[in-house]
């Protein structure tokens, strides 16, 4: 059984390609569970073609403490027969979603749901590392292999240095590995090239470029996967790629995050950022417009 | 430099060789041997700094010294631990707080009240459990004048709002619901939490309690936590003094009275650690003079009340001089019954932030002789008013180990140790006559002319008792 975790940053598309993946490895016959980190519950709504009503913490709550809870009730099953689990936690603002998630995850583990016979469990963790509970999937014996979702916008892509210093930690510590960069692809400029050498400067690989399609959105829409919506579809035979290059993926690194200076080089190199003499930082596209001129 | 601070010193020194270097040269900062002028700038320990890792030391947490110490014995307040049940539970008037009132009713000192965290409060946030906390209180006490929220430490780290859920219970319950932010992560000892539970006091009640009418003799009895009856001894003495008490914290205290200290012509503080903030407070706001005093033994009994009664008219101070008169045969008879079992024995002292120097006085007294003394939570000032107190050459210590008390005990060989609950156990095993101090291990009162003679029964029950002849001693 390999256990993957997905990170990157919020927004980026973690939820969509991991399930389109997912979808594509089932296809393939490979044997796959995702458990949602994620209080938002949305990771596994293409699957299960609803958003999961039954959150291990959701439930936990309802009875009062996460004993009372049975496995069948909080472990569906969607799509190709792929396991689906949510750790669910509270509305933005309070409580401590981290913790959810660590409990979740110890409940999953204590009740069986990570099978003999699975082949795969993904891990689909909210947006960046903020805490140790959204660490808990790559802790010892967990996710040993990481992807980082990310596109050539500058943010996801620090987001994406960000988290690769968090694997950094753990790798030392434990036996965490990056597999590689996914670019799920948000057409900015020369956005394969950038990511291919940022994946570089990581240590790591782009594994795949997912081109930008609006039969994603038309798949969404409808709760489906686009393999389970439009199979033939050519955005669907992307996914497929993507699944056969995780499953035979063997280049997995510590990885060399970078500090923020070669970051910004980076974007320099590539034209995204202008050098610091050129880049007018603080200054607004039309110097009027600024709010602390005077007049 | 004395040769008796020399010998200490070296003592000292002694006892620090067992550590590793930078454990050395961190407890070194605090112990001391005592020099009454202060002029010795080896002498003056650190303090109020974060304990080492590792050396086992006594501390309690900001919960401790807000819940524990200064709110919990507010007997009309229902006082909530706002966490999973653990703090609540051994901190459960553990320090024996005496009060009036009819428990359940209209008073609650001696009841556990805790919002019982269970996973998914930590993981959905606490605040609606607090909510229906505090409205099945309401219901189930009317009589309950105010309601306090301590925080423990998870309730810090998920950031529950208690101050919005108190705000709304406030108003809907129109009395007084106070979120106290002592999370026991905060500070480096129970210290940070009397000034927190200190501030609560200003925001929240001080100056809204009514008083019908005022006298100049209208004195407010501070930092007196009526354990086995104190506050009473005390206030039983200020009362004959010609003095009105119009408030007492927070021993047997009721809200109204934490509303009208600012009231008082003159703030009495005794434990000066746990209240100071508050009457600094009052006196640049409301300019109120505080004095503290000390009630431990006759010698300090009546320096204090001729003290007190300075801040009062020639009256009050012949009143002073009269109950002396009048009590000083009593105290005298004490003195003579004890002195003989007690004359020359020696004492070690290491308590909370009062009584390692309080105490003193009560024990020369009964001619005893103090020969170490520590905090575990004073600071600089505590140790400044300290060092006068004892012999040159007596050895100073803060925020001890478990190891330097044992050192320290072998070396020394007191006749008795006065510590608290957790040293306890270890000074039984040790063979060595041990007072739990903190709490007057199950006895009291201490204070006042009523507590002298107790205070005086018990240390000789302690150091004269044929018990510790029985116990095999492990030098």
């Amino acid at each position: 059984m390999r256990q993957i975790a997905i990170y990157g940053k919020g927004g980026i598309g973690k939820s969509t390609t991991t399930q389109n993946t997912v979808a594509g490895l089932s296809e393939a016959g490979y044997k796959c569970m995702i458990v949602g980190c994620d209080p938002k519950a949305d990771a596994t709504r293409l699957i299960l073609h609803k958003k999961a009503q039954a959150t291990v913490m959701d439930m936990a709550r309802e009875r009062g403490t996460v004993e009372d809870l049975e496995i069948e009730e909080v472990l569906l099953t969607g799509y190709r027969g792929i396991k689906c689990a949510e750790s669910g936690g509270p509305e933005p603002g309070v409580g401590c979603a981290g913790r959810g998630v660590i409990t979740a995850i110890n409940f999953l583990e204590e009740n069986g749901a990570y099978g003999e016979d699975l082949d795969f469990v993904f891990y689909d963790v909210l947006g960046d590392v903020v805490c140790g509970g959204f660490a808990m999937p790559i802790r010892e014996g967990k996710a040993k292999e990481i992807y980082i979702v990310t596109s050539g916008e500058m943010m996801a892509m620090y987001a994406a240095n960000n988290i690769s210093r968090g694997i950094l930690k753990y790798a030392q510590s434990g036996g965490v590995r990056l597999g590689g960069l996914i670019c799920n692809s948000r057409k900015t400029d020369k956005e394969y090239e950038l990511i291919s050498e940022l994946a570089k400067k990581l240590g790591t690989q782009m594994i795949h470029f997912v081109p930008r399609d609006n039969q994603v959105q038309r798949a969404e829409l409808r709760r489906m996967t686009v393999i389970e919506y439009s199979g033939d579809h050519p955005q669907a035979d992307e996914y497929r790629s993507l699944a056969k290059k995780m499953a035979e993926n063997k280049n997995l690194v510590i990885p060399t995050p970078m500090s923020m200076d070669d970051l910004e080089k980076l974007l320099m190199d590539f034209g995204i950022l202008e050098n610091e003499e050129q880049q007018g930082l603080g200054i607004g596209e039309r110097k009027e417009t600024s709010v602390f001129t005077n007049p | 430099m004395s040769t008796a601070i020399k010998e200490t010193q070296k003592m000292i020194e002694e006892v620090l060789d067992a550590y590793p270097e930078k454990a050395k040269k961190d407890r070194a900062r605090h112990l001391a041997a005592n020099d009454p002028t202060g002029q010795c700038s080896a002498c003056q320990v650190k303090s109020n700094i974060k304990s080492r890792p590792g050396v086992m030391t006594v501390r309690g947490c900001a919960y401790a010294g807000a819940k524990g110490v200064v709110w919990g014995p507010v007997k009309d307040q229902i006082t909530i631990s706002h966490g999973p049940v653990g703090c609540g539970q051994y901190s459960w008037w553990s320090r024996r707080n005496y009060y009036n009132g009819q428990t359940g009713i209209d008073t609650f000192g001696t009841m556990h009240i805790t919002t019982d965290f269970q996973e998914k409060d930590i993981v959905y946030g606490g605040d609606k459990n607090l909510d229906a906390a505090l409205r099945e209180l309401k219901e189930l006490f009317p009589l309950a004048k105010s309601m306090g929220i301590l925080s423990e430490c998870p309730v810090g780290l998920i950031g529950d709002d208690i101050e919005a859920v108190s705000k709304k219970a406030e108003k809907e319950f129109a009395m007084p619901v106070v979120p106290v932010r002592c999370e026991g992560f905060r500070g480096v000892s129970q210290s940070l939490g009397h000034h927190i539970a200190n501030d609560t006091i200003r925001d929240h009640i001080l100056g809204k309690g009514q008083l019908e009418s005022s006298t100049p003799y209208d004195v407010a009895l501070i930092g007196d936590y009526n354990i086995g009856g104190d506050a009473w001894a005390s206030r039983k003495m200020l009362e004959e003094l010609g003095l009105r008490v119009i408030a007492q914290w927070t021993g047997d205290a009721s809200i109204n009275e934490m509303g009208i200290a600012h009231k008082a012509k003159v703030n009495l503080v005794h434990c000066y650690r746990s209240m100071n903030y508050i009457c600094r407070h009052m006196e640049e706001q409301y300019g109120i003079p505080w004095t503290e005093f000390n009630f431990f033994g006759p010698t300090k009994i009546y320096q204090s009340l001729r003290k007190i009664a300075s801040h009062f008219d020639d009256g009050i101070k012949e009143n002073a001089e009269k109950m002396i008169a009048k009590y000083k045969p009593v105290m005298d008879a004490v003195i003579e019954e004890f002195k003989p079992g007690l004359e020359g024995k020696r004492v070690m002292l290491y308590v909370g932030g009062l009584r390692p120097r309080h105490t003193i006085g009560a024990y020369e007294d009964l001619g005893m002789e103090v020969v170490a003394s520590g905090y575990e939570f004073g600071h600089s000032d505590d140790y400044k008013r300290t060092y006068p107190e004892m012999k040159e050459g007596a050895v100073i210590m803060d925020d001890a180990t478990l190891y330097e008390l044992e050192e320290f005990t072998r070396r020394l060989n007191p006749d008795m140790v006065g510590s608290g609950i957790k040293e306890k156990y270890s000074y039984h095993k040790l063979g060595v006559p041990f007072r739990q101090m903190h709490s007057w291990d199950y006895s009291g009162p201490y204070h006042g002319f009523d507590g002298f003679p107790v205070f005086a029964r018990d240390m000789d029950m302690t150091v004269n008792s044929p018990t510790w002849g029985l116990i095999r001693k492990n030098k």
